[in-house]
C-alpha cells in the first residue's frame, strides 16, 4: 500500500492550487483526478491538449514534486486509506491529510423527453465537444440558468455550432441585473467581451425556458416558453444546465458536515468538521473558479501548517465568493420550473422511475426504499439533487462505495489488502 | 501519438482522430443511444463528465464503463 503525506482529490483549480502550495512548502503530495488530464471541468483539455490556464499551475506541481495519479476515482475512504480505481483495477492509498476538491456538477432538473439522446446539460455538451463531439453545423439550443449557459453557447458558437437560442429562465430584470454583475470586475469584464463578441447574432432570451423535448429515439425538438408565448424550434442538441450543485459525495462519507447549499461545510481555513480534512472550490459551496483557486491555496498552505503564507488569501476568497453568491441569487430558479415534469416523465433515469411515483413520499429515503429511485448506477447524483429542489427532500447519507465499482474493488475494501 | 485510431464499434470500424472519447466517437458515429434503460430506452450521453452514467458501454469485453470518462485506444472493441 502506498503512502501518502498530503492527498489532494481533483485536479481542477481549486485542487491544483492546494496541491502546488502544500508541496512548495516541502510536504509529500499526492494529486488523484478522475480525468486523464488536469484541469477538471472549468479547465477542461480540449482533446489531447491541456487548457492553457491549466499550464502555470502544471508546472508548479512538477517544479514542486507533486505526484498525479490521473484516471483515478476514489470510491471509498476511512479514516486511514482511500480505494482508488483505474480502469477497472483497484488499489489502496494511505491518507495522512486530505483535501477534497471534488468540484460541482449540474443541476438537470426533469422535463417530459429530458431523457431522449442529445438531450444534455449545457456544460455537458461543452465536455463532449471538447473531447471530440463534431459540433460545427449542429443546431443548439441553450438553455437553463447561470453564467455558464451563456459560456457554453459562446464556445460552441466559436465551435461552429449554431446556436439557435440562448433561453434563460430567470426574469428579464434578473437576468440584467446578473449580466451586469459579471462586470464587477476587470477580469469579468474581459470575459464577458470576449462572450459577447462570440455571441455576436445569438438570440438570448431572459424568462425563457424549455418546457419539454421531443423527437422519437432521439431529440428532434424543444417546446419553449416565454411568458404567455409558446413555440417549437428544431434542433439536433439541447444544451440545458440549472447551475450547479457541490459533490460532498466523498466528505459526507468520512463524516464531514454539510452547509445549507449541500456542500462540505468549511472554517476559514477550509478546514471541514472533521479534523485532518480540508475542502477547497466548489464543493464547499459553488462560487466559482477565481474563488476555488484562492481557497485552494489556503487549504493547501493550511493543511501544511503554514497559515501564515494561507492568510494572504482569505479577503479576496472571501470577495470573490460574496461577488460569486450575488450573481446566483439573482438567477434563483423560477417555481414554474418544479411543475415541468408531468405524471409518467422519468424522475430517476438509472431506474425508470416517473415523477409521479416518486413525489408521493415524504422524503428521499422513504422515496428510495419504495421506488428504488435514486439506488442505480449514478446512486442519487441526478434524481437527489432534482429531488431537493423539486421537493426540498433532504440529501439521504452516503454509502460506500461512492461509485459503481468492479467485484475486485470490493474484495480488496473487505480486505485491505491487494490481492 | 498517432493522428487517428481505429476502434471497432459492435464490428464496425470507425476512424477517430486521437483524444477523442469513446463518447464523442459514438455521437459523431451516429450512435446516440449508447444503453437501454430498464424499460428499453435509448440513452446517451448527459453530463459528459462521468456523474449520469447513462453512456454506460462495453468496451473489450468490460461492461459497464462510462463512454465519456474512456478515451478511444487503438484496436479497441467497443459494443452498446
Amino acid at each position: 500500500m502506498a503512502r501518502a503525506a498530503i492527498t489532494v482529490i481533483g485536479a481542477g483549480p481549486a485542487g491544483l492550487a492546494a496541491a502546488v502550495c502544500a508541496a512548495e512548502c516541502g510536504r509529500r503530495v499526492v494529486l488523484v483526478d478522475e480525468n486523464p488530464l488536469p484541469g477538471g471541468q472549468i479547465w477542461r483539455a480540449k482533446k489531447n491538449l491541456p487548457a492553457i490556464e491549466t499550464e502555470p499551475w502544471r508546472r508548479r506541481a512538477q517544479a514542486a514534486g507533486v505526484e498525479w495519479r490521473t484516471g483515478c476515482q476514489a470510491a471509498q475512504a476511512t479514516p486511514e486509506r482511500l480505494w482508488l480505481e483505474s480502469a477497472g483495477e483497484a488499489e489502496t492509498l494511505a491518507w495522512e491529510q486530505l483535501i477534497l476538491a471534488t468540484g460541482a456538477r449540474e443541476l438537470l432538473l426533469p422535463f417530459p423527453g429530458w431523457t431522449l439522446p442529445n438531450c444534455c446539460g449545457a456544460g455537458g455538451l461543452q465536455a463532449l465537444v471538447k473531447a471530440g463531439l463534431a459540433i460545427a453545423g449542429q443546431r443548439v439550443v441553450v438553455a437553463g440558468s447561470g453564467p455558464l449557459t451563456l459560456a457554453v453557447a459562446a464556445y460552441l458558437q466559436q465551435q461552429g455550432a449554431r446556436v439557435l437560442l440562448v433561453a434563460e429562465q430567470a426574469a428579464p430584470m434578473q437576468a440584467a441585473a446578473a449580466a451586469l454583475l459579471l462586470f464587477s470586475s476587470p477580469a469579468r469584464v474581459r470575459q464577458a467581451w470576449r462572450m459577447r463578441d462570440a455571441l455576436r447574432g445569438v438570440e438570448i432570451q431572459a424568462g425563457c425556458w424549455v418546457e419539454a423535448a421531443e423527437g422519437a429515439e432521439r431529440l428532434q425538438r424543444v417546446r419553449l416558453r416565454r411568458g404567455r408565448r409558446r413555440w417549437s424550434l428544431e434542433c439536433d442538441y439541447l444544451a440545458c444546465g440549472f447551475g450547479l450543485r457541490p459533490n460532498s459525495e466523498l466528505g459526507q462519507l468520512l463524516g464531514c458536515a454539510l452547509n445549507a447549499e449541500a456542500g462540505l461545510q468549511v472554517d476559514r481555513w477550509q478546514q471541514t468538521s472533521v479534523a485532518r480534512i480540508w475542502c477547497a472550490g466548489d464543493a464547499s459551496g459553488v462560487a466559482g473558479v477565481e474563488a476555488a483557486l484562492l481557497a485552494g491555496q489556503i487549504a493547501g498552505y493550511a493543511a501544511a501548517g503554514r497559515q501564515d503564507l494561507a492568510a494572504a488569501f482569505i479577503a479576496r476568497r472571501d470577495r470573490q465568493q460574496r461577488a460569486s453568491r450575488r450573481l446566483l441569487r439573482r438567477l434563483a430558479l423560477r417555481q414554474e420550473l418544479r411543475r415541468l415534469a408531468a405524471d409518467d416523465t422519468w424522475f430517476c433515469r438509472c431506474e425508470d422511475v416517473p415523477i409521479g411515483e416518486a413525489q408521493a413520499y415524504a422524503s428521499w429515503r422513504e422515496a428510495k426504499l419504495q421506488t428504488r429511485c435514486g439506488m442505480g448506477a449514478c446512486q442519487g447524483r441526478i434524481c437527489g439533487a432534482a429531488g431537493r429542489f423539486l421537493w426540498g427532500w433532504e440529501a439521504a447519507g452516503v454509502r460506500p462505495p461512492i461509485v459503481p465499482v468492479r467485484v475486485g474493488t470490493l474484495a480488496l475494501t473487505e480486505t485491505g489488502e491487494a490481492q | 501519438m498517432p493522428e487517428e485510431l481505429r476502434i471497432r464499434v459492435n464490428g464496425r470500424e470507425l476512424a477517430v482522430a486521437a483524444g477523442t472519447s469513446v463518447a464523442a466517437a459514438l455521437l459523431n458515429a451516429g450512435i446516440r443511444g449508447m444503453r437501454r434503460s430498464r424499460t428499453g430506452e435509448p440513452r446517451g450521453p448527459v453530463c459528459g463528465m462521468g456523474a449520469c452514467m447513462e453512456c454506460r458501454i462495453t468496451v473489450d469485453g468490460r461492461a459497464q464503463l462510462r463512454a465519456c470518462q474512456l478515451r478511444c485506444r487503438e484496436g479497441m472493441e467497443i459494443e452498446c
